[in-house]
């Protein structure tokens, strides 16, 4: 992380540290989400300051060392240029019915992962672009519907064919919403890596028909 | 050639054929909605084999095809589902899932949030205003971990079945060593004598302040209830009426009840002349735990047969005839009952503790006799204190750990485990703010907690007034000679000598305490120095044990010294 900060100031960004800067935006990302959508109570969190906003950051112990471990492996797959998706489905506690997804799309520059070329980017415009995304989420709940019960989270991860699996993780299907109404929030880049971020919530039953 | 370009043309007939051609042309529509847009053909991705295949059948698997007839094959909903993913998947550019990508989960997941913590978590949430925070009525108060004070009680009886300790309305602790009774007042800190010296086989068995705070019972072994005036320390009467030694007695209002272990339980009337008004023989082994509800209106009665039976207040006055019917007989206890407290707050709700081979604690609705609840402590249930301010009870316990433990009601979680004793702790105790509990155990100490928080206004109602009592009552040991009382001294000694002590706090007292002594064994002061010199031992245990490091034992050690003989200034 040190490294990749280091570079930041100077504007140029590789590979690893694109991985690192990715995978630090989704723990923030994922714990905002857990905090806006109420998954943990709110006096579970603990305020860290981060893109020069308060972000509140789960003190759990089982979910933190869940998210640990799992994205841990997603900036190793970051760094070979596999993954396609990050997907956090919040469902139900009692029927693992999928509520929400939370969908966040990246797409590689190909030619950074085969060669091992640098880009150059300045750190305050990535910066600046992380922070309009977690505004954005924290905006997300004035449209978002009230979750009524306890719900329960997972991470699933799009990767290409020939990721590299390893033994904790395990295939899924995708958990679609049935009926969803998507909102597609703002993106950021790192010019290695592009990440776009979405929400498909489920549709409230007194909208009329969807077109 | 004919034969091809024949073929070809029925197909562009077939195609041109208007049911074929509304299929592959119009959008799939609900019916009865108004179509309110544009359907952009996208002919380069649509297969029309598959499309008139798809007409003509439910469901069919794709083998072959582009990634997108493929998700539009696939999707399980009807075909409004397929116009909307194609939607959604030009406008939000989401990325398709293709049979080149692997989606993955990991095995272990993130624990779901407790019950007891979600709620109405999220409307809480919704209202607040950016991230505050909501501070909830659940914070804790801080439980000092440390006693305020420990006093120094030799000869206290290693007798799970006796009632020592009690603590009166003016403020006054009563407690029996031996064969005498001792006065503290927590208000002055002073030490008074209450009984003179008794026969040479006798001694006291249990002790009993009446509610107007100046009258004490005191139960002996020679099966004799003495009744005293303690503001002018003078015995009134002598009731007999056991016939083996009296350990428990209750009070209520002018009635007296003693248990003995003669299994019976006497109701005396302490003005009349003929006291005995009553007698319950229910019992089949000693009677160790008594209490009166605080209504008045019920007597509950442990024993040693592991009973515990609850009697009517009506049932006092009557007849000899039917003394013995109780109102319920509770026997869920495994073992020796004398543990009792009624509950402040909810009438007719007793709380009752068991033995060792029992350890748990019961709850009962006296009003039907039916156990609400029962908790395994773990460990011998030797006392029971409920707290008069919030809904809590305070346990006291024996092997192994001689530990209090404070428990929330009625969720029986434990709040706080107060350690500190190394012997069981027999007796508790609670002063009449309610406020603290004192605790006497088998190690021969007392010791005063505030674990049923502090008054609002931070004054602390049994703080020593002023330190030079603590002088007085060295000089009161001295000469005395034999200095077999309380010793609040050795605390208060250092508070004289530098009251502003900063390291004094309440972490170090229990230090300071046994630090005290083992000076006072160093000077050789005779009087302090007799009983001091027959714990040496247990203080440098005790002082070793306590010290987080030896390097913080050595500095406390020579800084409180050196206050305390005076070198080293404020």
């Amino acid at each position: 992380m040190d490294a990749s900060q280091q570079q930041l100031v100077r504007g140029t960004i590789t590979l690893k540290g694109s991985a690192a800067i990715v995978s630090d935006f989704f723990f923030h990302a994922v714990n905002s989400i857990l905090y806006q959508r109420g998954i943990y109570p709110s006096d579970s969190f603990t305020q860290v300051k981060k893109y020069g906003l308060p972000i509140l950051v789960c003190e759990n112990d089982g979910v933190k060392k869940y998210l640990n471990q799992v994205l841990e492996q997603v900036s190793d797959w970051l760094s070979t240029g596999n993954l396609k998706q990050l997907v956090m489905v919040i469902a139900s506690l009692s029927s693992s019915d999928p509520i929400e997804r939370w969908v966040f799309n990246i797409e590689t520059d190909k030619a950074v992962v085969e060669s091992g070329v640098t880009r150059e980017k300045p750190e305050k415009e990535i910066m600046g672009e992380i922070q309009a995304i977690i505004r954005q989420i924290t905006a997300s709940i004035t449209f978002l519907p009230l979750l009524e019960e306890r719900c329960s989270f997972d991470l699933l991860a799009y990767t290409t064919a020939d990721a590299k699996v390893p033994e904790a993780w395990d295939a899924s299907d995708e958990r679609l919403l049935k009926n969803a109404q998507s909102v597609r929030l703002r993106s950021f880049s790192t010019k290695v890596h592009q990440v776009d971020t979405m929400v498909a919530y489920r549709h409230c039953d007194d909208d009329e028909d969807e077109d | 050639m004919s034969g091809r370009g024949a073929e070809r043309r029925m197909m562009d007939e077939r195609a041109s054929s208007p049911f074929l051609k509304r299929a592959l042309t119009s959008p799939p529509i609900r019916k009865g909605t108004p179509q309110c847009d544009r359907f952009i053909p996208n002919r380069s991705a649509m297969n029309l084999d598959v499309a008139r295949l798809n007409l003509m059948m439910e469901t069919k698997e794709n083998s072959s095809g582009g990634s997108l007839t493929g998700a539009m094959v696939a999707s399980p909903c009807g075909k409004g589902e397929d116009y909307k993913k194609h939607l959604s998947e030009n406008l939000l550019n989401e990325n398709v899932v293709g049979e080149h990508t692997k989606i993955l989960t990991f095995k272990s997941k993130a624990p779901p949030a407790a019950a007891v913590d979600m709620g109405f978590e999220n409307a809480v949430l919704y209202s607040q205003n950016g991230f505050s925070t909501t501070k909830s009525r659940r914070s804790f108060r801080h439980i000092p971990q440390a006693p305020e004070r420990i006093l120094d009680a030799p000869d206290l009886l290693d007798d799970y079945y006796l009632n020592l300790l009690d603590w009166s309305g003016d403020n006054v602790v009563a407690v029996a060593l031996g064969a005498v009774v001792y006065l503290w007042d927590a208000g002055t800190g002073t030490i008074e004598q209450l009984t003179q010296p008794l026969a040479a086989d006798d001694y006291v068995t249990s002790v009993s302040w009446a509610s107007d705070g100046r009258h004490i019972a005191v139960g002996l072994n020679s099966t004799n209830v003495q009744l005293w005036d303690a503001t002018r320390l003078k015995m009134i009467r002598t009731m007999g009426g056991h016939s083996a030694r009296v350990g428990s007695l209750a009070w209520n209002g002018h009635l007296l009840s003693s248990g003995g272990r003669d299994n019976s339980i006497i109701n005396h009337d302490v003005r009349i002349r003929e006291h005995l008004v009553s007698r319950f023989c229910a019992h089949e082994q000693e009677v160790c735990g008594l209490r009166w509800s605080p209504s008045g209106q019920q007597l509950a009665s442990g024993g040693n047969d592991n009973m515990l039976y609850v009697w009517d207040a009506s049932a006092v006055s009557s007849a000899q005839s039917n003394a013995s019917r109780y109102l319920h007989r509770l026997d869920q206890h495994l073992a020796a009952v004398k543990a009792l407290a009624w509950c402040p707050f909810q009438g007719n709700l007793l709380a009752s503790g068991g033995g060792t081979a029992d350890r748990c604690i019961k709850f009962w609705n006296t009003h039907t006799g039916v156990c609400l609840n029962s908790i395994d402590t773990h460990s011998q249930v030797c006392a029971l204190q409920w707290s008069r301010h919030e809904k809590e009870i305070l346990s006291s316990h024996g092997y192994s750990q001689n530990q209090l433990c404070l428990w929330k009601y009625p969720t029986m979680a434990k709040m706080a485990e107060l350690t500190g004793h190394t012997a069981r702790v027999l007796h508790l105790a609670q002063s009449p703010d309610g406020y603290s509990v004192v605790s006497g155990a088998a190690d021969e100490t007392l010791r005063f907690w505030k674990v049923f928080g502090a008054p609002e206004s931070g004054k602390r109602a049994s703080k020593p007034k002023g330190e030079a009592s603590g002088v007085r009552c060295i000089n009161n040991i001295r000469e005395m000679g034999a200095c077999r009382v309380l010793g609040p001294s050795h605390h208060d000694a250092s508070f004289c000598a530098n009251p502003s002590a900063p390291f004094l706090s309440e972490d170090h007292l229990s230090v300071a305490y046994l630090f005290n002594i083992l000076w006072a064994v160093l000077d050789g002061a005779n009087a302090i120095g007799r009983v001091a010199r027959s714990r040496e031992w247990e203080c440098m245990a005790a002082l070793e044990r306590r010290a987080r490091s030896k390097l913080a034992l050595e500095k406390t050690f020579r800084k409180g010294y050196g206050i305390i003989t005076g070198e080293v200034g404020d």
